[in-house]
């Protein structure tokens, strides 16, 4: 927007725009950043989709959890790892075609990046699964599911939140 | 069929379909999968005027999504459960349903939270997401969630188990 008002246009390019354009244009940026009804709507389906399986494939059951990291059961391991490989081949046919989103984006992974807390949170988190039998997605499907005792799950991990929220700044990153 | 789907699903069903969620929510909502960055849209939006900068800086209208697609996936939840299942799921065993039960839940829920978020992410970020576009960070945050999780199943499985 800025290059619109810029000093080295030529003088046949039109004026710069009044203030009450201005003022539109700075509205569309702050309400693009609010997600259409439509976006909700997908996510809400996909969200749906999601829970089933996360009940019915027994990822959101603890002693499955439990299982895995004792090394009983290869299941969770199984599961992981062909989803892995599903997203990963969808991710090759994404880019191969430069596929675009319902908005005519496109498709692009923001990598996360490294530092300590990858390894020193990815430690606790594996932790608390390893407790709980759960992690995010399946507290969510424990809790839609009626499994009251998964709110002490939810409390907990709101605290854990709020808990590295207010440690951030003194944590190693 | 119907009596196939109404047990639990086997791994070859499950992981695939858990692994289309990633190219499903980049086409339909344009969105990358990751579930923990909800705990962040709820505890921003819980204390609006929280001065902590990892509240404060936090968009909360671009991550409203996040909390529909955890209320998409509750509600699968029950879908799952309650008309999709033969047998009730138990989801926890009965020991969990005491006093000391119910503190191991809380805290450990606490460490997902805090780990979750000090990571930059948890399974669906990381793990699947993360590996899937070949993200090397994701790669050690996801043997770190094994060294985590089997440290703690093995090292004090004893006093907690």
């Amino acid at each position: 927007m800025a290059t619109l008002i810029d000093d080295k246009q030529p003088a046949h390019y039109p004026p710069a725009p009044s203030a009450a354009a201005k003022n539109e244009t700075i509205a569309e940026t702050a309400s693009s950043t609010a997600d259409s009804l439509l976006v909700y709507a997908a996510t809400l389906t996909v969200g749906t989709f999601l829970g089933i399986i996360f009940t019915k494939s027994e990822v959101a059951k603890w002693q499955r959890v439990h299982d895995m990291f004792l090394f009983q059961d290869t299941h969770l391991y199984l599961i992981i790892g062909s989803g892995v490989a599903v997203a990963m081949l969808s991710m090759f046919v994404i880019r191969k075609y430069s596929a675009v989103d319902i908005h005519g984006q496109a498709i692009q992974y923001k990598p996360k990046p490294f530092h300590k807390g990858v390894i020193l949170g990815g430690m606790s988190f594996g932790a608390g699964w390893a407790i709980t039998g759960a992690c995010p997605g399946p507290i969510y499907a424990q809790l839609g599911s009626g499994v009251g005792l998964a709110g002490f799950t939810c409390a907990g991990a709101l605290a854990g939140m709020y808990l590295y929220a207010w440690a951030k700044p003194y944590l190693p990153h | 069929m119907t009596d196939f789907l109404l047990q639990p699903w086997p791994w070859w069903l499950s992981g695939p379909l858990i692994g289309l969620t990633v190219p499903l929510l980049y086409l339909l909502a344009g969105k990358g999968f990751g579930i923990s960055t909800s705990l962040q849209q709820l505890g921003a939006m819980c204390l609006p005027n929280s001065k902590l900068d990892y509240l404060k800086n936090f968009d909360r209208r671009k991550g409203a999504w996040t909390l529909i697609f955890a209320l998409g996936i509750a509600i699968g939840g029950l879908i799952g459960s309650h008309w999709l299942s033969a047998k009730p799921i138990e989801f926890l065993p009965s020991e969990f349903f005491s006093l000391w039960g119910a503190t191991k839940l809380f805290i450990g829920g606490t460490l997902i939270g805090f780990g979750a978020r000090y990571a930059g992410g948890c399974t669906s970020g990381h793990a699947i997401t993360g590996i899937a576009n070949w993200n090397l960070p994701s790669v050690i945050a996801t043997i770190s969630f094994f060294i985590g999780g089997v440290g703690v199943t093995w090292g004090l499985g004893h006093i907690l188990f």
